[in-house]
């Protein structure tokens, strides 16, 4: 555990630069780092699961693709304003993640998270099939968007990520985020404390599914489309878990570096072509292998020797 | 008609994907490991197969036998370099050991499959087939090469059960599914016995996977699906339980058929998806699970 204030010492600033960022920076590069600050957001809403609740989540794009179709197809099809399409978004993801979370979490380990990856090939199907409600393969297109200034997307995306990583600190730090730590590195044990494991894990679940629907809504409304390719298809879902894990895990704010990292090293790495993505996952493999506890990890190590 | 077609070729499908599920849940059961670069060594095999006789001039019979080679390396290379590292970790705590094989396996998959579709493209490859033509099977015109990968799918698994039941190796291993600790105190290495099942596993995925090869093809996108269905069959069927498997194999290629000659191929693999569910809710051992 790193201590909160010393955290926030060391987050600040790089807060304040990014902020800064629009003043000096090609639109290009603005682009990138406000779909990367999305992206974040999924990755530390994964971590809630993963690096607290210890439930391997391999659907996070279940929960991302409800919140960006719940809203876009209410604002494709029936003209409503975006607020009221995000709040929809968000709710539907909740509803949708609870659905899912309260008989799958009876099951452990595996079997929790062959369901979650079910999900997300059913709503993949059910996308494919529906497709004259939701574009089907093709994708979905907003008439709305929040706005067409790269600047205030940029600031927009920032500032959701910043509010989105403290909240899930604040609650990951909380006696009932210490609950679910419990919980998730031994169920028995914690259940013998007297403390509800299901309902910690529940409730980690929805907020999780909040964030991550959230999310997906604001993305949809920033690209003003939405496809199963970019927002739902298992490989984006793989992408979200490599940048919590290489960011270090039950950290929260890991999820937001390993993010912002694997967009800029999937930039840099771009000359690579397909092998890009290989060399991504062999690094995230050497993370797993020899640093388990991911790059913040490794700092907090550094600290502690 | 189309009753019988669905009999035929549903037969042929879930033979194959009885054979691909086979060595996931042989891993399972005696090392608990859930491999999800499965789909991804698969490919490789097929994909061997393919390249050695189609690209390099070896025939077909020669081919096959690469593709099989590859996957057995394959195999042991996943062993020796993810899943073994992960569990002589000691930064790794003991409880989250499962969750790191998952997430290593993952991405170990994905990097087997960026090389494939760098060296070979991401086109779809269909293996040169050991057997062409055609046979009339009680009205229903059937590639001999359907019939070929069903009759090797059962040899080869009858083999497997012999093995496991009758050979004195193999009993060893259906020992150690059983009571790891029994059979360390017996004599047996179990670091040997992982690296035995490894292989078989390996020879099992390069099997199924140059099958796979001849009767649909396959491409580098395949690995994620190929990895799901063996996941979700072998779960279905009780995750450690072989028979378990075949059964669930044979309901989900039945049903996947079916929905595809009578409702829409469209729609293919949804009713096997929620069948999953169901079963994951209603009996998360599955058909004949242990636990």
């Amino acid at each position: 555990m790193t201590f909160p204030l010393r955290g926030l010492l060391l987050i600040l600033p790089l807060l304040v630069v990014a902020a800064l960022l629009p003043l000096g920076v090609s639109g290009y590069i603005l682009g990138l780092l406000t779909v990367a600050y999305y992206f974040a957001v999924f990755s530390m809403a994964w971590d809630l699961l993963f690096g607290f609740a210890g439930e391997v989540n391999f659907g996070p794009t279940f929960l991302i693709g409800l919140g960006a179709y719940g809203a876009g197809i209410l604002n494709n099809r029936y003209g409503i304003d975006i607020p009221l399409c995000l709040l929809a978004g968000t709710l539907l993801a909740v509803v949708g993640g609870l659905a899912l979370a309260v008989p799958a979490l009876k099951l452990s380990g595996p079997y929790f998270g062959l369901v979650t990856l079910v999900a997300v090939l059913l709503l993949q199907n059910l996308i494919v099939v529906f497709s004259d409600l939701t574009g089907g393969e093709i994708g979905l297109t907003v008439p709305d968007v929040i706005s067409i200034d790269a600047d205030t997307n940029y600031w927009i995306a920032l500032g959701f990520m910043a509010v989105s990583g403290l909240i899930l600190t604040a609650i990951a730090r909380s006696p009932a985020g210490l609950i679910l730590q419990a919980a998730g590195q031994d169920p028995v044990v914690a259940g013998a404390l007297g403390f509800n494991v299901a309902k910690h894990k529940i409730a980690a679940f929805a907020v999780s599914a909040a964030f991550s629907g959230l999310a997906g809504g604001l993305i949809v409304f920033y690209m003003g489309t939405a496809s199963v390719g970019t927002l739902i298809d298992t490989a984006v879902g793989v992408q979200i878990i490599i940048a919590a894990v290489l960011g270090g895990r039950r950290t929260i704010v890991g999820g937001a570096l390993g993010a912002v990292f694997l967009i800029a090293a999937g930039e840099i790495l771009r000359p690579l072509g397909s092998l890009s993505t290989f060399v991504v996952s062999a690094a995230a493999l050497a993370v797993i292998l020899f640093v388990p506890t991911g790059l913040l990890g490794l700092a907090s190590l550094r600290r502690a020797s | 008609m189309i009753g019988l077609q669905i009999l035929v070729d549903g037969f042929a499908i879930s033979a194959l994907y009885a054979l691909g599920a086979m060595g996931f849940t042989l891993i399972f059961g005696v090392s608990g490991v859930l491999n999800l670069s499965h789909g991804a060594l698969m490919v490789t095999a097929a994909v061997a197969a393919w390249a050695a006789s189609a690209q390099y001039g070896f025939g077909s019979y020669a081919g096959a036998a690469i593709g099989v080679l590859c996957g057995l390396v394959g195999a042991l290379v996943t062993y020796f370099a993810v899943v073994a590292p992960i569990e002589r970790s000691k930064a790794i705590p003991r409880a989250e050991k499962e969750i790191f094989v998952l997430t290593g396996t993952l991405l170990w998959g994905i990097m087997i499959q960026q090389l494939v579709a760098y060296f070979y493209t991401d086109n779809p490859k269909t293996v040169l087939p050991l057997i062409e033509g055609v046979v009339e099977l009680a009205g229903v015109r059937t590639p001999r090469n359907e019939l070929f990968t069903a009759l090797v799918c059962w040899v080869v698994i009858a083999l497997l059960w012999a093995f496991v039941n009758k050979a004195r190796a193999g009993k060893v291993l259906l020992a150690a599914s059983m009571n790891p600790r029994g059979v360390t105190l017996l004599g047996h290495d179990m670091g040997r016995i992982y690296i035995a099942v490894w292989a078989i596993y390996g020879l099992l995925a390069g099997i199924a996977g140059v099958l796979l090869g001849m009767f649909l093809g396959v491409s580098s996108y395949s690995v994620g699906p190929l990895t799901a269905s063996a996941f979700s069959i072998v779960v279905l069927g009780g995750l450690g339980s072989v028979t378990g498997s075949l059964i669930a194999a044979y309901v989900v290629g039945y049903l996947e058929t079916a929905t595809a000659y009578l409702v829409s191929p469209a729609y293919r693999v949804i009713p096997a998806l929620l069948l999953l569910v169901a079963v994951m809710y209603l009996r998360p051992q599955g058909f004949l699970g242990r636990r």
